[in-house]
């Protein structure tokens, strides 16, 4: 049994709402495969709960009228990779999910917990933001969005205002019509393993050259980040062998990896600079270019 | 904190008075009987407690009972049909893939929905690995699970 002490259940989202602004101690709970570990390990501060799992309006994937991609936060894992739309136009969301748990946790889990706990190894960030993608954060006074770089404040800490609920994940039109990308993990395990170090990429290329490059990094600073860095040395450069070199350089100013019983800062930087490599390698791919291999 | 839950137990109708804090497995192994759901690590990383709703594996052990209310739960006391074992069963017990049997009808279930969920479609020995990837196993060396459940994907496409 678990040390729950106060339990509400709401089937809407105004419900859910309603009983925060009434009590802002309560935490909602969706798929539960954070929070009920915590609670199983006796964790404090998780004990009382707004039950949001059952409500449909947080959950399944849809275009709005502008061609942004709108996910509901309630959508589990397994439901996002399979979504036709994510398949279409927006893969390497559907790569990095995979990556997460095994089976069974892909079945419960939800990419808005993902979010919402906060850590720097949330497979699901860095893909999200190569997309600039945004949340939307409902409380029962008002909504406001926000990119999800924006979102990530500290390890285990989002922009979450006690009362607020995490209503929509969007990927504008824009971001997801014009680049391709990339997710690559790192990890001890292939499967139910937390990433030592977690890439993605995004590019927009111009012919010979690359319009655009996106990198972001999970684990490699106290939360998931851009690279801005990297991504200036790459602007409007060449698709020569120079250019995954400049990037695997430029990469190492923008990250601050730390040491951990999971893996050394040092072995963290040599991953960072291989990852950022081969994530714009197989990105320029994805958009149908190709980028030569200098190195032996 | 009581609740009472209706689902479908391996296709019958049962209603269970629960507290809201039990997880489905103390629900199924207390109040159900149905012993063959295990817990292993309480943490959902074993899939000793991998049963099914609505045909999809998921750890017992990190789902509330409340969240089954209204939902199709599937454990390997079900799968066993007229004195029939499953596809999945008999290929588990041909291959000898059980020892201490701890962690075997976790498996049985979550290479249950692999098979079920593309019928005919052909699974390799990396794919089946991938869907057993929430399962741990401490004796077998996996070797024969993954063969039970390749020979089980086999036959049905005979």
């Amino acid at each position: 049994m678990f040390p729950i002490s106060d339990y509400k259940k709401a089937t809407t989202i105004e419900e859910a709402l309603a009983l925060m602004a009434e009590d802002p101690g309560l935490r909602p709970i969706a798929g539960g495969t954070d929070i009920l570990i915590k609670l199983h390990k006796g964790k404090p501060g998780y004990d009382r709960l707004v039950d949001i799992h059952d409500v449909a309006a947080l959950s399944g994937i849809r275009l709005n009228d502008s061609g942004d991609i709108v996910i509901g936060p309630g959508t589990v894992f397994n439901q996002v990779i399979a979504n036709e739309l994510i398949q279409t136009h927006l893969p390497v969301l559907a790569t990095a999910l995979a990556t997460i748990g095994g089976p069974q946790v892909r079945n419960m889990g939800t990419i808005g917990g993902n979010l919402c706990n906060g850590v720097p190894s949330a497979d699901s960030a860095p893909a999200l933001l190569v997309f600039n993608a945004t949340v939307t954060l409902r409380s029962h006074t008002g909504v406001r969005q926000l990119l999800v770089a924006d979102f990530f404040k500290g390890p285990g800490e989002v922009d979450l205002a006690p009362g607020e609920l995490l209503t929509a994940i969007t990927i504008p039109a824009a971001d997801h019509r014009d680049h391709f990308g990339h997710y690559i993990k790192y990890a001890m395990r292939d499967a139910m393993d937390i990433a030592t170090i977690g890439c993605a990429a995004a590019v927009a290329i111009e012919g010979d050259r690359l319009g655009d490059l996106r990198l972001a990094f999970g684990v490699a600073a106290p939360v998931p980040i851009r690279c801005p860095a990297a991504e200036a040395a790459a602007k409007g450069r060449p698709l020569d062998g120079e250019l995954a070199e400049r990037v695997a350089a430029a990469v190492l100013s923008d990250v601050r990896p730390r040491d951990s019983w999971r893996a050394a800062k040092d072995f963290r930087l040599q991953i960072i600079g291989e990852l950022a490599r081969r994530a714009l390698r197989h990105a320029v791919m994805n958009a149908g270019g190709r980028l030569p291999c200098d190195r032996p | 904190m009581r609740q009472t839950i209706a689902i479908t137990l391996n296709g019958s109708p049962r209603r269970f008075d629960v507290d809201v804090r039990q997880s489905l497995m103390e629900v199924l192994r207390e109040q159900a009987g149905t012993l063959s759901v295990k817990q292993g690590c309480g943490v959902g990383e074993c899939g000793a407690c991998t049963v099914l709703i609505d045909d999809a594996p998921v750890d017992s052990c990190i789902y509330l009972a409340v969240w089954a209310d209204g939902r199709a739960v599937r454990t390997t006391e079900g799968e066993c049909r007229d004195g029939q074992l499953s596809p999945v069963q008999q290929a588990f017990v041909e291959e000898g893939a059980v020892q201490c049997g701890i962690c075997t009808p976790g498996f049985v279930m979550a290479a249950t929905a692999l098979t079920e969920r593309r019928p005919g479609e052909p699974l390799d020995r990396d794919a089946i690995r991938r869907g057993l990837a929430g399962n741990l196993c401490r004796c077998t060396g996996y070797a024969t699970i993954v063969t039970a459940v390749e020979k089980c994907i086999c036959r049905e496409e005979e």
